[in-house]
């Protein structure tokens, strides 16, 4: 007989850290759904026979499927249906924007709340993590040998599909501990790091090596890697240099890169008790811009102290870009967005009396400008005009830059014979990640500048694909 | 892990380390720079490679002692390791086409500038080297210098070894009397690269500044070596750290590198009481 689905309108909530304790620590905000609240979320699925949510995932995981050994009480069995599609399931789970997603095609989400996949989804990656000993089984070693350059999603998604093929697959990684974005931008509170180092391991368990401390165009050039013996290459190498407003005052002693802030918390821990490395706490913080880094930017200022957090975006709510749980969670903690504004100066002390003075060059303040909503531009967002005349300052202490990064130049620089397009991202064949090098194939913000964690384990994903479709054929020659 | 296989303390406050990174030494270049962690907690700290040796797979780092982990990592010893090394970083220091050079090096900045100096004698340029220190205790690589140069001056601020006054003064010395530089290279402090830059103008000799801003991952990712450079900005880690002395902002460049004082000097506090020695 045909299971009744559960009909309730409404997601299952998210269990979550109480959001004025949560402000103060970084232990994970989401706690994840128990096997009672997995199983009842699993029973709103109506397993769609051609599965419009699966169209909206970039690695087509066949959710309607994994949802269904759910609802069979086969965890295990569920997330080798998510395996067989994400090599990252614990982080997608959590990082993911299924808003705009999987959950934004599900037919529940006509009438009511779609079906919460992203919950499911980290639920069963969690289970297997906490209770599963299999290994996964890679191929037989064909004594070709692979190098993936950066450790972050594109990358140990790529290496993994190589490795399970039977590659012998080398990444190579600039900073001295594996996972880039997932170690260095996204917060504990919202990935734990023992989380990203179980993914890291399970790959060295596969026979992948993991070299760190190597900047591939530096230490090791890409034509150096083929005279070394690598087969081919995949370049995952990730966000580069920040950007930045070129408004003025932002060299005051204060201001910081969105990389930059979350690098010093995030990799080198300054949020600890004795920290190392420094980081300014307290006091008042802008974050400026809305995606998903600024909300982590802020949300990190605020557990380091800062007794008021404001975000400051040019457009209103309906634009920004970040993941709605994150901007619900950023606003529950306390912090305020500043909508339709933008800022044209930042403001420092300057005591000209006294250049010695200790204060010197040190932010004060952020001059806005109001801005109201005009026509659309050519991606159909409303573009954001300023308001003349209606510039007004808000005192701070930190201001935190979060309005993109340009493609990292190091590869470009030292590869001749790689194409990048006029913004340093490396072009690319999109079905395949071939760049204008044989053998050479890319993937995420490299190639696209700052996108999503999910959209570069895609690219890692139809890399190793290409890469392994290349070597077939080479090898048949 | 990288094996430290030499340490020499040239002055009270300066160490000399070969550090065994064959990676690293195959492609060194003078100008370049690592980023190294001493431990697995350490913080990450860029120094500009000091010399190294391709065969023997060996990068030279020398650094003072100005804070936590440049203390921790002076009682490192030989047969001790460090836990990362990377490198090398930023773009080589130009030194085609050069004919006449004035090597300008200030306190620890010579052991930046040194390498530079024998590139360019090496290659068969006429080599000036203007090196100053504090005080005679504090010089280092007196003898490099005057091995690789075809005229040498030490000068020290208090007058205790060689000539007394800063840098600037044999400098413009040697410019007013007509001597011709094809550029100026200086690397020291930021106030002496300041200074030597002003210098360089009065007589419109292009001038090649090493800037050493703070650093976290070193690779252009991070951002936070920023400097304004011709009114835009540069990041010193990739773009430099070798930038056009004429442009380079030294007021923000010195304001900048302030920006964690009190920071530092509490964490180095700290890491002297570790080793009981009294901070000087």
């Amino acid at each position: 007989m045909p299971e009744i689905p559960n009909m309730k309108m409404e997601k299952n909530p998210m269990p979550s850290q109480d959001a004025k304790v949560r402000a103060h620590n970084f232990d994970e905000v989401a706690l994840g759904y128990d096997e009672a609240t997995a199983l009842d979320e699993a029973k709103r699925c109506l397993n769609c026979v051609n599965m419009p949510c699966a169209h909206g995932c970039p690695v087509r995981i066949r959710i309607p499927e994994f949802i269904s050994k759910i609802k069979a009480l086969d965890f295990e069995g569920a997330y080798q249906v998510i395996a067989d599609s994400s090599s990252l399931p614990a982080v997608c789970g959590r990082v993911c924007p299924q808003e705009s997603q999987c959950e934004a095609k599900c037919v529940r989400g006509i009438k009511g709340e779609p079906v919460g996949i992203g919950r499911l989804e980290r639920f069963v990656a969690d289970w297997h993590l906490a209770h599963s000993t299999e290994h996964t089984t890679c191929a037989e070693p064909n004594g070709m040998k692979v190098a993936v350059i950066g450790s972050g999603p594109s990358g140990l998604t790529c290496a993994g599909d190589l490795a399970k093929k039977g590659y012998k697959v080398t990444i190579f990684e600039a900073l001295h501990r594996a996972g880039g974005v997932l170690v260095y931008g996204i917060p504990e509170f919202r990935l734990p790091k023992a989380i990203v180092d179980k993914e890291v391991e399970n790959l060295k368990n596969m026979g992948v090596d993991i070299e760190t401390n190597v900047v591939i165009g530096k230490t090791i050039t890409i034509d150096e890697l083929f005279d070394d013996g690598y087969d081919a290459v995949f370049i995952g190498s990730g966000a580069g240099l920040p950007r930045f407003m070129g408004i003025p005052g932002e060299s005051f002693n204060g201001v910081y890169s969105a990389n930059e802030f979350l690098t010093r918390s995030n990799l080198m821990k300054s949020y600890v008790d004795c920290p190392v490395t420094p980081i300014m706490k307290g006091g008042k913080v802008a974050v400026v811009g809305g995606g998903n880094v600024a909300m982590d930017a802020a949300r990190t200022a605020l557990r380091l102290g800062a007794e008021k957090v404001y975000i400051i975006y040019r457009r209103s709510m309906e634009e920004l870009p970040a993941r709605h749980e994150e901007v619900e969670h950023a606003m529950e903690e306390g912090i305020e967005f500043k909508l339709l504004n933008n800022p044209v100066e930042i403001l420092g002390y300057r005591n000209e009396n006294d250049k010695r003075d200790p204060r010197n060059g040190f932010v004060t303040g952020i001059k806005c400008i109001k801005m109201e909503l005009g026509e659309p531009d050519e991606n159909g967002r409303r573009r954001p005009v300023e308001l003349a005349g209606s510039e007004f300052e808000i005192a701070v202490d930190t201001v935190i830059m979060s309005i993109g990064t340009s493609p990292n130049p190091l590869i470009k620089q030292t590869t001749e014979g790689l194409d990048t397009n006029s913004h340093g991202g490396i072009i690319v064949e999109e079905a395949t990640g071939k760049t204008s090098r044989d053998g050479v194939y890319a993937g995420g913000d490299a190639v696209t500048g700052a996108a999503t964690v999910i959209s570069a384990m895609g690219a890692g994903k139809v890399g190793a694909q290409a890469i392994h479709e290349y070597l077939s054929l080479k090898v048949k020659k | 892990m990288f094996k430290i296989v030499n340490k020499k303390v040239l002055n009270p406050t300066v160490v000399l380390m070969d550090i065994e990174a064959p990676l690293v030494a195959r492609k060194a270049e003078p100008g370049q720079f690592i980023i190294l962690r001493v431990d697995s907690e350490g913080e990450r700290i860029p120094l500009t490679i000091a010399g190294f040796d391709r065969e023997k797979g060996l990068v030279t780092i020398i650094f003072q002692i100005v804070g936590a982990t440049t203390e921790i990592l002076s009682h490192k010893n030989v047969g001790e390791s460090i836990q990362d090394f990377v490198g090398p970083l930023g773009v080589a220091t130009e030194t085609e086409n050069l004919k006449s050079v004035c090597v300008v090096g200030g306190g620890v900045g010579c052991a930046i500038a040194f390498p530079v100096a024998k590139k360019l004698f090496e290659q068969g340029t006429e080599v000036t080297s203007i090196i100053g220190f504090r005080n005679k205790d504090l010089i280092i690589l007196e003898d490099e210098f005057k091995a690789n140069s075809s005229e040498f001056v030490t000068m020290t601020d208090d007058g205790s070894y060689g000539r007394q006054g800063n840098v600037c003064v044999p400098l413009e010395e040697l410019l007013a009397s007509g001597k011709h530089f094809d550029r100026i290279i200086a690397i020291g402090p930021l106030i002496m690269m300041k200074f030597v830059v002003q210098t360089a103008k009065k007589y419109n000799v292009p001038c090649t500044v090493s800037m050493n801003p703070i650093m976290i991952d070193g690779t252009g990712m991070c951002g936070g070596c920023r400097l304004t450079v011709g009114g835009k900005t540069k990041f010193a880690c990739v773009d430099g750290p070798d930038f056009d002395g004429y442009e380079v902002d030294f007021d923000e460049a010195m304001e900048r590198s302030g920006m964690y004082r009190d920071f530092e000097k509490h964490a180095y506090d700290k890491a002297c009481n570790l080793f009981n020695k009294e901070v000087k």
